[in-house]
Formats: C-alpha cells, structure tokens, sequence
C-alpha cells in the first residue's frame, strides 16, 4: 500500500484480523481510486487469496471481470471457478521452499513474492518497493536483499505467464504530496504529547492499546532529559479500568494533563467515575477507541455503538462532553483540544474514535503546529489570585457561565477544599439540602450550554435546493461523502451534516430545521446517534431516517447508498 | 478559603512546631462520627503527627474511599486539599495525585469494607506500585456506614449484634501487605495514641507504601460482648510485639537500649526508626519470617502490633519511573510541547 501512496496515488487500507494471535485468517483490503475516494467501495477487483479455507468466500467477493490470485502450488478443486473471473495461479510456496530456507522464512517470503507478482500486474514501480524496504529494514540489510528476491521471483513470474499490466493498474500521480499514512491512534499520542500530557493510565484492551504504546514511544523520544535520563512523564499500567480512570482523576485533581485510552468494556467499567468527575467536576481526557459488541463483541472489528453510553456514562443525572474525529488528522487535533476543553470545563472529555480510524493507516494532509498556539488550562487560582480574593468558593459560579474556580493541591493553604462526590454547597461543605443540590445540577447545566458553544461545530455543506440531508459522525465520513456523490448522480442531491462533538450545537439545529427529512447515517443497530439529537433538540423521529451499518466492517459508499435507496423505494405515496 | 472559616483565636500558651504552627493548625472540620467511634482517635493520632513533623499542611493531600473511615479527612488538616473518592478505589486516586505531584505528603484513609472487599484490587496493586503514601485502614470488622455488616476482617466465630456469628475466615490485611509486597507494614490500635504516633510519622517518613492496619472499634455495631473487633477484646488481645521509637534526622538517639535488643533502621530522609522486639525469634527485616510469625499468632488469637515489616531500602514509583525531581504538575504544557520545529521529522516516519 504504500508503494501506491509513494507513487503519489491516494490509497487507504483495511485490515481485518480477528482477536486471535495466530492461526485464523486475517484480510487486508486496499482502495485505489483515480477520484481520490478514502472510504471502501464495495467488492473487490483483485483478490490475492492465500487462504485455502476461506477460498471459497474470497472468490464470491470478487466482482464480475475481476481478478483473483492463488497458490497453485497445491491443486484446487474445478468448483471453485467463476467464469467471469479471471483466475491466475502462481506456485508461491514452491518458488519459495525451492529459493529460501527455513519454514519461518519460507511462510514470509511467500507474502512478499506475491506483492512482487502484483507489483507485474499492476504496474508497481519496482524502484519505489526497493526504497521502502531499505527504509524498513535500515538496520538489517540482508533482510532487504531477501526480501527483493522474493519480489523479483514473484514479478518474474507474473510478468512471463500472464499479460502485464492487467487493465485495472496503478498510474503514478501528484495527488499524494503533502500527505502521510498514519493510524488514529497513533495521531492521537502525538496530540497528548503536544497537548503537554504527562500522565497517563490504561490498561490494555483491543483496537485502543496502541495508543497508549505510541505515547510512550513518543515520550521516549520527546520527553526524556538527555543528560538525567529523567523523564517528564509518568504512564503507569493500571490494573483494570477502574483504576485507570481514577488515576487520571487523581492526576487531574493535582494539576497535571492526564489521559487514558480504552474501549467500551472499560468505559463501563469507568462509569462511576465518570459521574463523579461530572459532580465534582475534575477535568480527565479519555479515548473511547470503540469496537463492535455489546459484551467481549467482535473486539478486532469497528463500530459506533458507544455512543449513548458515553453521553450519559454513569448514575444519576450526568452528560459527558464527546468528541468525534473522523480520521487521524482529527484525532491528533481532537486530543489536543480535548486537554484543553476538559481543564477549561472541569469535567471528562470522552474522544470517541473507533477501530476503523484508530488501526487503519489513512492517508491524510501533514498535521500543522502553531507554535503560537494557546494552552487553555481554565480557570485555575494559585497563590497570587488568591491573595486578591476575599471569599473564594470552590464550586461558585462568579462569571455567570456554570464554571467555577478550581485550585490545586500542594499551593496554599487559602486554596484548600475538600472534593467529595457527595452534595456539597458553593464552599464544597457537605450538605443534603434539597434546594442546593437542585441549584447545583442547575449550574452543571448552564455549564454544559457553555460547553456547547467551545466543542467543534459541525461540518456542514449545503447547497440550494437540497431537501434531504445527509447527517453523520466519525467514520463514517468518507463512505457518507462518497455516497452523496453517487446519489446526487441518480438525482438524490443531498446536504451534508457531520457532528463533531456532543453538546450538539446550534449550527446542527439549524441544519435540522432546514431540512424535511434528513438520512442518520452511523454504526450501530439501535440509532443512537439519532435517538441522542431526538432526545437533545426534542425533534419529531419521523424525520430523521436511520442508516445502520453494523456487521463491523468500516463502511462502504456502496452500503451507505443502498441504505438510503431503501428509504426512498419504501416511501409510501401520502 | 472554602470552608468559612473559624474566627481564629490565638492561644498564645499552645506550643509551636518549627514552622510555627499549632496543633489546631492541623486539625479539621467537626467530626459527625458517633462519640466513641475508634476513627475519632485516629484522626486525633494524625493531627499530632502532621503537627510533630511539622509537615506543611498545603503539601498534604488526603484521599479516601467511602465509608465511617473515609469520611475522617475532613476532620484533619484543613490547610490540606482532601479528595473523598468512590468505594474502594482511592488508592487509584492516590496514585494519580502522587503521579502528578511527587512533592504531596499523600495520606489515604480506608476502611476495612473499603479496602478488603470492594477495594481489594486497588489495595493489592498500589503496594505492588510501591505507591509513596501513608495508607490507614481504620478496622473495625463492620461496615459500619451501611449499618454493621460483617466485613472480610470480620474474624471468625465473632458474633454480629443481631447474633449471626461469620464462618468465613478473615482476609488479614497485614498478610496481604506482606504477600503483595508493601515496603512498611504495620499494626496498631485506635487507643494506643503512644504506639500510633510515631508509627505515623515513621510511614509518612517512609518512602514508599506504608500501610498501617489500625484496630479501630466501631461502638455502635461492633463493640459488644462476641465480637473480636470491640474495645475490650482488643485490648485482651493485643500483644505488641515490636516497640519503635522514631528519631527525626537533626535529633541523636538519647536513650540507651541493651545490647542486641535494638534495631536500628535508617530512612531515606535521615530519620531513625529504633525498634525494639519483644521475641527474639522475630525478624521485621524479613518478609518470610514476619509472614510466619504473624500468621502463628493470629492463629493463637494473638494480634501483634508495631512496626511487622519493613524494607527502607525499596524503590517507590516515581524511582522505578525515574520521573523528574521536580512535579510533573509544575511542567507547563507549552514547554512540554516539541513545537512546530519537530513535527516534520516525526511525520517523516509516515511518509
Ligand atoms: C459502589 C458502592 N457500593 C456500595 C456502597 C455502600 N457502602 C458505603 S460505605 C460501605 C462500607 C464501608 O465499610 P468500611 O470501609 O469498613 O468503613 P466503615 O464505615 O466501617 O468505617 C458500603 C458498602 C457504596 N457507597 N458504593
Ligand atoms: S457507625 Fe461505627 S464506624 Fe461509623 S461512625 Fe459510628 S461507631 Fe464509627
Ligand atoms: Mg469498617
């Protein structure tokens, strides 16, 4: 893949692999596009099945004057032909086990001819492979020359048994100059970094743990004393969830940028927290890296049904500020402002990436940094301040927007408080007066309309004459996009909506209004994203239509369009 | 201030730590404990030894779970940031606070519901992180905040008032400490003041987890006749079996003790733990042999008490990290971040 991206060709891949370290069958699927498409199409034009078990299926995928390639190696059964596929054998693990020692080497070597005959068959700048494999293996160059031969024996292969260059190749282009490959989580890490993260607590779970990982390889080279070896940071592997987000909280509480990274098992786990970080209002970043499932799921594969469970993670009356990027330049951004919304809120921030953006390399336009840039560490006195104010109160909303003035341990004693999840008055005294608490929660609310007005607005593109709109989140982006265009072609034209954050802001209210019916693409079997705007802005169901897509695989334009096409047969004539 | 604070009146007789500072300045808010409580001696125990240290109160940070023991930091040094957490997890948040703040005296005040059940976890793996904190179990053998359940300290064949006697072994939290490897390990009891002060000034001296296991009698629902957790069958059975006095660093040893019968054990800040045994046969440098003898007289109903283990020497957190000296809550953000200058060379990598 990112030979063709080298090649200056937009390109995006998918691997789907299963929770399983070793022995089931994984897949990687590449989008080319001469349009620049990012999300997955649907079907597939090569197919380079290396699976005996899953032949079968791989070969149904194909589209009709496709290709598939296998090992004919080991003779496959006459049923498994398709007459309108074109099917080329080449005799991997022969090549292989003939040119390579060792079984290890020979399992390897067999993935790397077959990139070689494909590079034939598609016309693959050989010299682009080279490079990227002496960048590789930099430090190991007999693995370079290992690895070259068994793509010149795949590439000779293929270019003297079948016709070079197949019909779909790839074209070299400029398209790709200015941009990166690059997974949502690591984006993510390199945000915390920047964002001057310096605690950090998790406990691993799939698709988030990289994340975590990359921060501390990034640490490792962004943050250590080169003279002391001491670092400025401290991630510590917490047991379990629980203490995960305690520790943050804890962190928090004590004035330092402090995050964890999880997925929906552990946002349940976090739940109690989650609400005492709302009432005690303590600032907390937190990646929800979501996967498929209720329960264990599909925990290798992607989906947005966390959705609900965030907004209102925890007992009693609680809402958590929610942010979605859609791809990794999103969530480098969204990480950065997270830090910056949670410790000007005082309250958890939830960034709800998803497998799908946090695993898959994406192509995306370099991150910028603007070195000008203003940390926002909210409304905190120190001892100065202090010495100004008469009558401090912890939980007192002065400036009239929810937000209070919070101090930090370890500063002055005129600072001190006492946090506690239980009812306390604007002096943080303890209390179980009926009427303070209610005044509470009413600031907490007035707080959350602030909030509404800091978290990202909405992506929005409107264009005269659209009656339908098209409102979606995360990742679902690219397929939403890309669909538009072929429904605008069978005259659909529809508007387009894409939430960033939650509390949903006017500009999605607006968009609401403007339009008779709008299409609620997201993935998840139950809308949530649809019950969640019903429930926030009070409008009528029936004109917000569901489009579900939830087997776990990223979305596809051609699903999305097929689901929006199923509501337009099925329209009743009034 | 967040509290309104008490007109202050001067007591121009009471004594004066080296910062100056009174007792009074140590103490907080009025307890709502039921008169009696056990948990009202121990917090008066830390009041003293925060004012003997003369530790500054805005550097301590206190942290609790949620019971009749973790309501306590709000009755000991105002002057402090205190943070009453959820049921069993304050070590998580100790450890978060200690992460961020490596400059904190951090105190966590538990109960044995907290810690031994709902909590256990978090107890477990916050000696395994050898945490520097001072960790109080206020035990009494109930929950007493949900009305006298027997908790899993609740020793075995003791009677709750209603009558119902517990079959369940205890899980013993200074067994567990040994076990999971906590770096100061000991025993105390809510109305032996003498004991437990120095062993409070000892922990918060000590660097890394010391957790101290006090004996702390709950009179409204376990201090009658059948219980093992009540006032007058701990004293009964309460043996000391290591004797400590804590010398501060500037200070000499002064008294004299008998050959071999001292031990003398020197702590990272210079002070000095003299302890003294009362068996010969025990050894509280050594984990295995504590473990033994403990476990022989909890056997024999026996509860030993003082300082059962400790290890001066272990690495706490931030050493195995090697975190910056100074905290990491006083790094700004913007000097933190590598800038614009950096980001090609690390996008670079994903070209
Ligand atoms: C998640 C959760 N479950 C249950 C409770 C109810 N609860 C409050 S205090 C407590 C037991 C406290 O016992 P202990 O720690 O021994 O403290 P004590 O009151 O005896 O000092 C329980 C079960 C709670 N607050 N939170
Ligand atoms: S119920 Fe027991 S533990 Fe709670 S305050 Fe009263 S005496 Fe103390
Ligand atoms: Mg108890």
């Amino acid at each position: 893949m990112k030979s063709i991206f080298r090649m200056g060709v937009p390109v995006v891949g998918k691997n789907f692999f299963p929770s399983n370290i070793q022995g089931l069958p994984t897949w990687y699927e590449i989008r080319v596009s001469g349009e620049k498409h990012l999300a997955r199409r649907d079907g597939v034009d090569v197919m380079v099945a290396m699976n005996a078990q899953t032949y079968a299926e791989d070969l149904a995928c194909v589209v009709p004057g496709g290709v598939l390639i296998y090992d004919s190696t080991w003779p496959r059964s006459g049923e498994l032909d398709r007459d309108d596929v074109q099917v080329l054998g080449i005799p991997l693990s022969a090549m292989c086990n003939e040119a390579f020692d060792g079984v290890r080497a020979r399992i390897l070597m067999k993935n790397v001819a077959y990139v070689g005959a494909l590079a034939a068959l598609l016309d693959l700048d050989l010299a682009v492979i080279r490079q990227l494999l002496e960048e590789t293996f930099a430090s190991k160059p007999a693995l370079v020359e290992a690895n070259l031969k068994a793509i010149h024996m795949g590439h000779d292969y293929a270019s003297t048994h079948f016709a070079c260059p197949l019909t779909a190749r790839v074209e070299a282009a400029e398209d790709t100059a200015g941009h990166i490959m690059i997974d949502g989580n690591t984006a993510a890490a390199l945000g915390c970094l920047y964002a001057g993260a310096t605690v950090g607590a998790w406990y691993p779970i799939t698709p988030s743990t990289s994340l975590m990982d990359a921060f501390r390889s990034f640490c490792s080279r962004h943050r250590v004393d080169e003279a002391s070896g001491q670092r400025n940071y401290c991630v510590v592997q917490a047991e379990d969830e629980l203490a995960a987000i305690g520790m943050v909280l804890g962190a928090s509480w004590a004035g330092a940028r402090a995050f964890t990274a999880t997925s929906g098992p552990g946002i349940s786990l976090m739940s109690e927290f989650l609400g005492f970080g709302y009432f005690t209002e303590l600032p907390a970043v937190l990646f929800n890296v979501q996967r498929v499932g209720p329960s264990t799921g599909l925990p290798t594969r992607t989906q947005q049904a966390d959705i609900l469970s965030c907004a209102y993670a925890s007992h009693g009356d609680t809402r958590h500020v929610l942010l979605f990027p859609a791809n990794p330049g999103e969530c480098f951004e969204h990480a950065v402002a997270a830090f910056d919304l949670a410790e000007r809120l005082q309250t958890p921030v939830i960034v709800m990436s998803d497998l799908d953006i946090g695993m898959n390399d994406w192509m995306c336009p370099e991150f910028e940094w603007d070195d000008d840039r203003h940390f926002d560490r909210g409304k905190v006195l120190g001892p100065a301040e202090l010495d100004r104010i008469e009558e401090w109160g912890r939980y007192r909303d002065v400036d009239g927007d929810g937000i209070p003035w919070r101090t930090l341990p370890g500063q002055d004693v005129r600072g001190a408080y006492f946090t506690r999840g239980s009812g306390h008055d604007e002096f943080a005294r303890y209390t179980e007066n009926g009427d303070v608490y209610r005044e509470l929660m009413q600031r907490l609310d007035a707080k959350w309309k602030t909030a509404a007005g800091l978290v990202p607005g909405a992506e929005i593109d409107e264009h005269a004459g659209a009656a339908a709109g098209l409102v979606t989140v995360g990742s679902c982006a690219d397929a939403a996009l890309e669909a538009r265009e072929l429904l605008a072609g069978e005259s659909m034209p529809m508007d387009y909506c894409r939430i960033r954050a939650f509390p949903f802001g006017e500009d999605i209210r607006g968009f609401l209004e403007r339009h008779e019916v709008c299409y609620v693409l997201e993935q998840n079997r139950d809308g949530q994203l649809k019950s969640l705007i019903v429930n926030e802005f009070g409008i009528d169901p029936a004109r917000l239509r569901s489009v579900l897509i939830y087997d776990g695989l990223p979305v596809s334009a051609g699903s999305v369009a097929s689901g929006i096409r199923a509501w337009t047969k099925n329209e009743v004539p009034a | 201030m967040s509290y309104i604070s008490k007109p202050r009146i001067d007591h121009p007789g009471l004594k004066q730590n080296a910062l100056g500072l009174t007792r009074r300045d140590y103490e907080g808010g009025m307890s709502t404990l039921c008169a009696g409580c056990g948990h009202d001696s121990v917090t008066a125990a830390l009041v003293q030894a925060c004012w003997e240290l003369a530790i500054p109160p805005e550097r301590v940070a206190k942290l609790s779970g949620i019971g009749c023991s973790s309501k306590t930091p709000a009755y000991f040094v105002s002057g402090a940031h205190g943070l009453n957490s959820v049921h069993g997890r304050m070590p998580s948040v100790a450890t978060g606070a200690a992460a961020a703040n490596r400059d904190l005296h951090c105190i966590g005040i538990s109960g044995d519901g907290d810690s031994l059940s709902i909590g256990m976890g978090q107890f477990c793996h916050a000696m395994r992180r050898n945490l520097d904190l001072l960790y109080l179990i206020e035990n009494n053998g109930v929950y007493g905040l949900t009305k006298g359940q027997f908790s899993a300290s609740a020793d075995r064949g003791t009677k709750a008032k209603k009558g119902e006697v517990n079959q369940q072994p205890p899980i013993d939290p200074v067994l567990t400490a040994l076990a999971a490897g906590a770096t100061f390990i000991a025993r105390s009891f809510s109305g032996d003041k003498a004991q437990l002060v120095p062993l409070m000034k000892a922990g918060l001296r000590h660097r890394g987890f010391a957790l101290i296991d006090v004996l702390s009698p709950c009179v409204t629902f376990n201090d009658h006749e059948d219980s093992t957790k009540s006032y007058a069958f701990t004293r009964q059975y309460y043996h000391p079996a290591v004797n400590m006095d804590f010398v501060p660093p500037a200070e000499e040893i002064r008294t004299a003790y008998d050959e071999g019968e001292a031990m003398e054990v020197r702590l990272h800040d210079g002070s000095e733990l003299v302890l003294r045994k009362t068996d010969e046969a025990y050894d509280p440098g050594n984990r295995a042999n504590a473990f033994q003898y403990i476990r022989q007289h909890l056997d024999q109903g026996e509860f030993l008490t003082g300082l059962l283990y400790v290890d001066p020497e272990s690495r706490e957190m931030h050493d195995l990290n090697q975190t910056v000296e100074r905290p990491l809550a006083s790094l700004a953000p913007d000097s933190l971040c590598p800038g614009s200058s950096a980001l090609p060379d690390i996008l670079a990598r994903y070209r």
